[in-house]
């Protein structure tokens, strides 16, 4: 118990930030908002993972990734191959030359179902490969650079090549994985079809319950001495490593936890949007995951979900209401973060709300209220030590 | 392969070129279970390089460092580290955003691979050890504090302790009292002299007041090689090492 509510919970503090997260997440937003710009807030809450995903490698392990839409991508346009091959039945392709292949091949004189697309006839294997084929790249990738003893910027600079690499490969590819138009045209997941509202109220669900799971494990990680290993590293890693620990591994491991996080973005963004497409692997996208943690704050969990919603939001707005200049309002925003609030929101909240919150809770008022409540029954706080 | 020793550091014909400049040369030294043994000299004379060397943070371009009979410039560094050698830096290498007790636990040989730290328990028993090298340490009452608020002393006490805690049977110590007061440096004497039972110590250090306290032998080293070796006074007389350090 000691280690739920001290560990994953985060004490009386961390859960009254889940829950207020929660409480927005699953409550309000769902029920102020119309469908359309709820299915908005899903998608961005599918870039909150791979701001999660920073927190760990970049706030924690200072591990700057320029390439964390490399693993997005993945995750999306594994999910994307499996629903295309499903909306791409014989039935509905029968004007093509080659009907049961996805319609791209078609147009590219493609008359085979390429060998690797084979497997993602299974949901299963879809599902599994969403989780073991980022995890293997960001091994391969953490493997050469860190038992290298590669690092700093020239390992951002690196990741940054890979996802231009990607992005030119999957556009030179349109016969094979569609080219700059992405996997479009999705329709159903075994038979259920996304693109209705009862889906889509659906999938924004799993995607909240998915992303406080992905910060449980976040906290999880963090809180062990593996975390702290993370902190001392970043500090001084020769240090770590005259103390008997073989850095790479540590390095590798939470590149890989990094890389499936945002993969499970990824999947859960193709579904939610209809389609995927390179735009989403490329250096722009991965910079903006990267900002979205700067300004939730790199060293929050939680504040980088608010950064996420709060950077998107703000994107929406500007472009809606200064078409012509929202790009600079935008950089202007991401100027004023860096300046004055270098640790995001989540420090501006650490500086003032925070001790207002200490206040609150030593109160007399709310220890009242507390003696008032246990008199009816026991605390569950109570239960739980 | 040179051949195995009673000793428990056995240094043999070590030799690193950087670029052809030989920063150790042809170096033989031998240190003793228990012993505590202070490497002096000047300038560039290769002392921090030896400690490198036997860590593993450089690789030599000759020779063999064996301890406990075990090969040690083949392994990597955190073998090196489980072989049972810790070593501290010359300016204080400790973890500052950590409280005194993080960074001891952190050193803690234990959970030292990425599954073992992720599952790592802080049990009583890890508690204890915590607090009795802190207390060792002079650090007691710090546990709680972030180490970039301590003295620069008690910085170098903090990662003595991080060395300790892994209880080391060679534990080098890189320069341990610069930047000390005097007081601090009567408590750092006492403290090695406590710490070197048990164990073998390699001190590098300058302050020759500070030597003449702690050193069981001297080796004095110049441009890579050894100059003399023997108890304090028998160096401080040997008319070499007065050219050394007094001709130039």
């Amino acid at each position: 118990m000691n280690f739920v509510y001290e560990r994953l919970l985060g004490g009386k503090k961390g859960i009254l930030g889940l829950i207020i997260l929660a409480v927005l997440i699953f409550i309000i937003l769902p029920l102020t908002l119309d469908m359309f710009r709820l299915s908005m807030v899903g998608k961005y809450l599918t870039y909150a993972f791979a701001a999660v995903s920073l927190v760990l490698l970049w706030g924690y392990g200072g591990i700057l990734s320029l390439g964390q839409g490399i693993f997005f991508g993945i995750g999306g346009y594994c999910m994307a191959m499996f629903l295309k091959l499903e909306a791409s039945d014989p039935e509905s392709t029968k004007i093509q030359s080659t009907p049961g292949i996805p319609d791209f091949m078609d147009w590219n004189q493609i008359t085979e179902l390429p060998w690797f697309w084979i497997p993602f006839e299974s949901f299963g294997f879809t599902v599994l490969a969403v989780i073991a084929i980022p995890a293997i790249f960001a091994f391969i990738i953490g493997f050469s650079m860190f038992k290298r003893r590669v690092g700093g910027v020239y390992f951002a600079i690196i990741t940054q090549v890979i996802a231009v690499i990607l992005t030119v490969l999957i556009v030179g590819q349109q016969g094979y994985i569609g080219g700059i138009n992405g996997i479009t045209d999705l329709k159903t997941l075994n038979g259920w079809d996304i693109r209705e509202d009862s889906a889509k109220y659906t999938l924004y669900f799993i995607n909240a319950a998915l992303l406080f799971v992905v910060l449980f494990i976040g906290k999880f990680i963090l809180t062990s001495k593996f975390g702290r290993l993370l902190l001392a590293m970043k500090d001084k890693e020769d240090r770590v490593r005259f103390s008997g620990y073989d850095v790479a591994n540590f390095k590798i491991f939470i590149f890989c936890v990094s890389a499936v996080i945002a993969a499970i973005g990824g999947a859960m963004f193709t579904l939610q949007v209809g389609f995927m497409s390179p735009s989403f692997v490329g250096i722009v996208p991965s910079i903006e995951m990267v900002i979205f943690a700067a300004v939730g704050g790199r060293m929050s969990l939680i504040g980088v979900v608010y950064g996420t919603l709060a950077v998107n939001f703000g994107k929406t707005i500007f472009s809606e209401t200064f078409p012509e200049i929202w790009l600079f309002l935008m950089g202007g925003l991401f100027i004023a973060v860096v300046m004055f609030f270098p640790n995001g929101i989540a420090g501006v909240w650490n500086k003032y709300g925070d001790p207002q919150l200490d206040r609150l809770l030593d109160s007399k008022l709310l220890s009242s209220l507390k003696t008032a409540i246990s008199k009816n029954k026991a605390s569950p706080v109570e239960d739980s030590k | 392969m040179s051949s195995n020793t009673d000793f428990a550091l056995a240094i043999e014909d070590l030799t690193v070129s950087f670029d052809g400049f030989k920063a150790v040369d042809n170096l033989s030294l031998y240190v003793d279970k228990n012993e505590l043994r202070v490497v002096i000299g000047p300038n560039g004379a290769g002392k921090t390089t030896l400690l490198d060397l036997i860590c593993g943070k450089t690789r030599s371009t000759s020779g063999s460092i064996k301890f406990k009979n075990k090969e040690l410039s083949t392994l990597s560094e955190h073998q090196i580290v489980h072989a049972g050698v810790g070593r501290k830096f010359q300016t204080p290498s400790i973890y500052e955003n950590l409280s005194v007790y993080d960074n001891l636990e952190v050193s803690y040989p234990k959970g030292r691979n990425v599954f073992g730290a992720l599952t790592f328990k802080r049990t009583p028993e890890v508690d204890a050890r915590i607090n009795e090298v802190a207390n060792d340490i002079f650090l007691g009452d710090f546990l709680e504090m972030e180490a970039a608020l301590l003295s620069h002393g008690q910085k170098q006490w903090l990662e003595i302790g991080m060395l300790l805690i892994q209880d080391p049977e060679l534990l080098m110590l890189d320069e341990p009292v610069a930047g000390m007061s005097v007081k601090e440096r009567e408590l750092t004497a006492e403290l090695l002299n406590r710490i070197s039972k048990g164990r073998s110590v390699l001190v590098i250090e300058h302050d020759m007041e500070f030597v003449a306290r702690i050193a069981h032998k001297v080796t004095v080293l110049h441009q890579g090689k050894i100059l003399a070796e023997g108890d304090m006074e028998t160096v401080q007389n040997n008319p070499d090492v007065i050219e050394v350090y007094l001709g130039h």
